[in-house]
C-alpha cells in the first residue's frame, strides 16, 4: 500500500567524499540513490535494508534503495537522501519568485518495489 | 610513492566554506598527486587526494576533442550571438576568474547568477530586508559562549566548523573551549551533529519560521500559549529556557543552513533568524551567520556585489545591472525557457537542478568549465576541462565569513585554469560585440 512521506535531500559525508572521485563513479551513484527511512516505517511496509522503493510525485519518480534509521534519529514519515541525480527527479521548478526551488521536505509517495 | 616529494605548508582547502588555510600538504611530484593532507577533515582529504591529473581532453566541441583555441572561438560565438545568454555557477573558481565572468555578462548584456541562488540566495534577500548582525569566525572562536546551529549538519557538511572555529577551540575569552560554551542544535531530524550539542530541539518540518518567531516573541517579553508545542514540536518550557540563555549569554552566534533556505518560507525563514539575532543585541552581543557550502561561493557574492551592486540573479539586458530573484535566477531562466545559451562555470545544474530546468538546458547551446566530467559537461556544446583551484592554481577565495584568503598551488596541471579560459572568452566576446555594434550602427546611418 503506497504511503505519503516527506523527503529531505541533503549533504552526507559519503556524498561529499565520493563526489570528489567523480559523479559517474559507482560510489557516488550508490550514495545518492540510497534513502534513509525510519525503521518503524520500514517494518510496517515489509522492507529490509537494501530493498528498492519507488518515490514519486507530480514532478517525477525514481527508484532507490532504502536503509533504516532509528526512530529517535529520523521521525516516522520523514526520509533522508544524499542530494544528487535521484533527488532532483522530485524537485518542482517553481521558486516562488525567490530563485530557490523547494529542495527539502518534498512530498512523495512511497511504493515498495523490492 | 616516489621519492620526489614536495611539502606545501599553509595551503587552503576549498571543498567547503570553512576554507581551512592550515593544510600541510605532501605532494608526490612524480605522480602529480597529494598523498597527505595534514589537518584536513575527511572531506578535505578526499578533495586533495582525488583531484589528480586526468587523461580526458582539455576541450571538446560537440563531444569531439578540439583545440582550446577553437573551443574558445565556438564559446565566444555562442555567447555573442545569443539573445538571452545566461552565466551560472562560479562557486568553485577564484575571484579573479569570477571577475572575468561578470565582465562577459556585461559585454553580452546577459544574465549572471551563481550557485548562491540555490543555496543562501534567500539569505541574501533577507539581508536586504532585515540586515545582518555579523562577525568573523575568528571572533566567534574567541568570544562565543552560546553557539546555535539551525537547519544544518556540520558534522557531515563542514566537519572542522566545530573543531577549528566554533565548538571545541579555546579562544581569547573562551579559555576552556567547549567547557565554556553551550551548543544548541535545531533540526527536523537527529543528525550526526547532535552528539556535539548540549541541547537538541527537534522542530517540526516546515515550522522553522514559527519557531524563530516564537523565540523573538519571548525575547521581547511576549507571553506565548503552550500550544506553541503543537505548532513547532518544541515545548514552551524549552523555548523559554533557550530565550533566556540567548539573552544572558556573553556572546551568541546562530549559524544557519539549508534547512531554512530550501524549505517553505525560504527568505522569510532566514530573515526570522537574522531578525532574532538583531533583537538580541538589546540584551547582549549576538550575531547570525549563514554556513556556506562551497569554497568560493562567498567570493562569488562579493565579486558580483562589488561589480554589479547585487549578489546574484543579475541581468544586463538593459545595459545596466538589475537584481531579480525569481526573474533572473537560473532555475527560473531555464525552467521558463528564457535562456537561449548558457555558460556554466564549475557547477552542475545538469545534475542538481529541477527536471524542467535540465530539459531546457539540454535544448540550448551550453559552454561548460569543470575539473571533471559531469552531467552538465556531457550535455555541453563546448566543454573545457580545467585545473583545480587551490591544488593546481593560486588565486583569492572568500571564507564563509567574508574573509579573503590566498590559495597556494601544490602541483601544476596541463589543463588550463578557469581564469585563462574566461579571460580568452572575454577578449573574443569583446571583439565580436564590437563588430556587432559597428554593424548595427552602419545599418542605422
Amino acid at each position: 500500500m503506497p504511503e505519503t512521506m516527506f523527503i529531505i535531500p541533503g549533504r552526507s559525508q559519503k556524498q561529499g567524499t565520493s563526489l570528489n572521485g567523480g559523479k559517474f563513479e559507482a560510489e557516488y551513484i550508490e550514495v545518492t540513490s540510497t534513502v534513509e527511512m525510519n525503521t518503524n516505517d520500514m517494518r510496517r511496509l515489509g522492507l529490509q535494508d537494501g530493498d528498492t522503493v519507488r518515490l514519486s510525485n507530480a514532478i517525477g519518480e525514481v527508484a532507490v534503495r532504502c536503509t533504516g534509521r532509528k526512530p529517535e534519529d529520523l521521525p516516522e514519515g520523514l526520509l533522508f537522501i544524499a542530494y544528487g541525480p535521484s533527488s532532483t527527479q522530485l524537485m518542482a521548478s517553481d521558486t516562488g519568485a525567490s530563485g530557490m526551488p523547494i529542495s527539502k521536505n518534498i512530498e512523495v509517495t512511497v511504493d515498495v518495489v523490492k | 610513492m616516489g621519492e620526489n616529494l614536495r611539502t606545501v605548508e599553509n595551503a587552503t582547502c576549498t571543498f567547503c566554506g570553512c576554507v581551512c588555510d592550515d593544510m600541510d600538504l605532501t605532494v608526490d611530484m612524480d605522480e602529480k598527486r597529494i598523498i597527505k593532507a595534514k589537518n584536513a577533515c575527511v572531506l578535505g582529504r578526499a578533495w586533495f587526494a582525488k583531484h589528480t591529473i586526468g587523461n580526458h581532453p582539455a576541450a571538446l566541441i560537440g563531444g569531439k576533442e578540439a583545440s582550446i583555441d577553437d573551443a574558445i572561438e565556438e564559446a565566444a560565438q555562442i555567447l555573442a550571438t545569443a539573445r538571452f545568454p545566461i552565466i551560472y555557477g562560479l562557486s568553485d573558481v577564484t575571484c579573479e576568474a569570477q571577475r572575468q565572468a561578470v565582465a562577459i555578462a556585461d559585454l553580452i548584456r546577459g544574465n549572471i547568477d551563481t550557485t548562491t541562488s540555490v543555496c543562501h540566495g534567500p539569505s541574501g534577500m533577507a539581508f536586504q530586508d532585515v540586515g545582518e548582525s555579523t562577525a568573523t569566525l575568528g571572533e566567534v572562536k574567541n568570544r562565543a559562549d552560546l553557539v546555535i546551529y539551525w537547519g544544518g549538519n556540520p558534522a557531515e557538511s563542514h566537519p572542522r566548523h566545530f573543531t577549528r572555529y566554533a565548538v571545541t577551540p579555546k579562544g581569547m575569552f573562551i579559555p576552556r573551549g567547549k567547557k565554556d560554551r553551550t551548543v544548541v542544535l535545531v533540526d527536523v531530524r537527529k543528525t550526526p551533529s547532535a552528539p556535539v550539542a548540549d541541547i537538541f530541539l527537534q522542530v517540526k518540518p516546515g515550522k522553522d519560521f514559527e519557531l524563530a518567531w516564537a523565540l523573538r516573541a519571548l525575547v521581547h517579553g511576549v507571553e506565548l500559549d503552550p500550544g506553541i508545542e503543537d505548532e513547532t514540536g518544541v515545548s514552551l518550557e524549552v523555548l523559554k529556557d533557550l530565550a533566556t540563555r540567548m539573552k544572558t549569554c556573553r556572546y551568541g552566534v546562530l549559524f544557519f543552513g539549508m534547512g531554512l533556505t530550501m524549505t517553505r518560507g525560504r527568505h522569510f525563514n532566514s530573515g526570522a533568524v537574522l531578525a532574532l539575532a538583531t533583537d538580541l543585541n538589546e540584551f547582549t552581543h549576538f550575531v547570525a551567520k549563514p554556513v556556506r557550502g562551497h569554497g568560493n561561493v562567498t567570493g562569488a557574492d562579493n565579486v558580483v556585489s562589488w561589480q554589479t551592486g547585487f549578489p546574484f540573479g543579475v541581468n544586463f539586458s538593459m545595459g545596466y545591472p538589475r537584481f531579480g530573484p525569481g526573474e533572473f535566477t537560473t532555475v527560473d531562466t531555464l525552467s521558463r525557457g528564457d535562456a537561449d545559451a548558457a555558460l556554466i562555470i564549475a557547477s552542475d545544474p545538469g545534475s542538481n537542478f529541477p527536471r524542467k530546468a535540465i530539459e531546457h538546458l539540454k535544448s540550448i547551446p551550453v559552454v561548460s568549465l569543470d575539473t571533471k566530467p559531469t552531467a552538465t559537461s556531457k550535455l555541453a556544446r563546448v566543454a573545457f576541462a580545467t585545473s583545480t583551484y587551490g591544488i593546481n592554481t593560486a588565486g583569492t577565495v572568500y571564507r564563509m565569513d567574508d574573509v579573503p584568503i590566498t590559495l597556494r598551488a601544490a602541483f601544476e596541471s596541463p589543463y588550463p585554469d578557469d581564469l585563462q579560459i574566461l579571460h580568452a572568452v572575454r577578449k573574443r566576446v569583446a571583439e565580436l560585440m564590437s563588430e556587432k555594434r559597428a554593424a548595427a550602427l552602419k545599418k542605422v546611418s
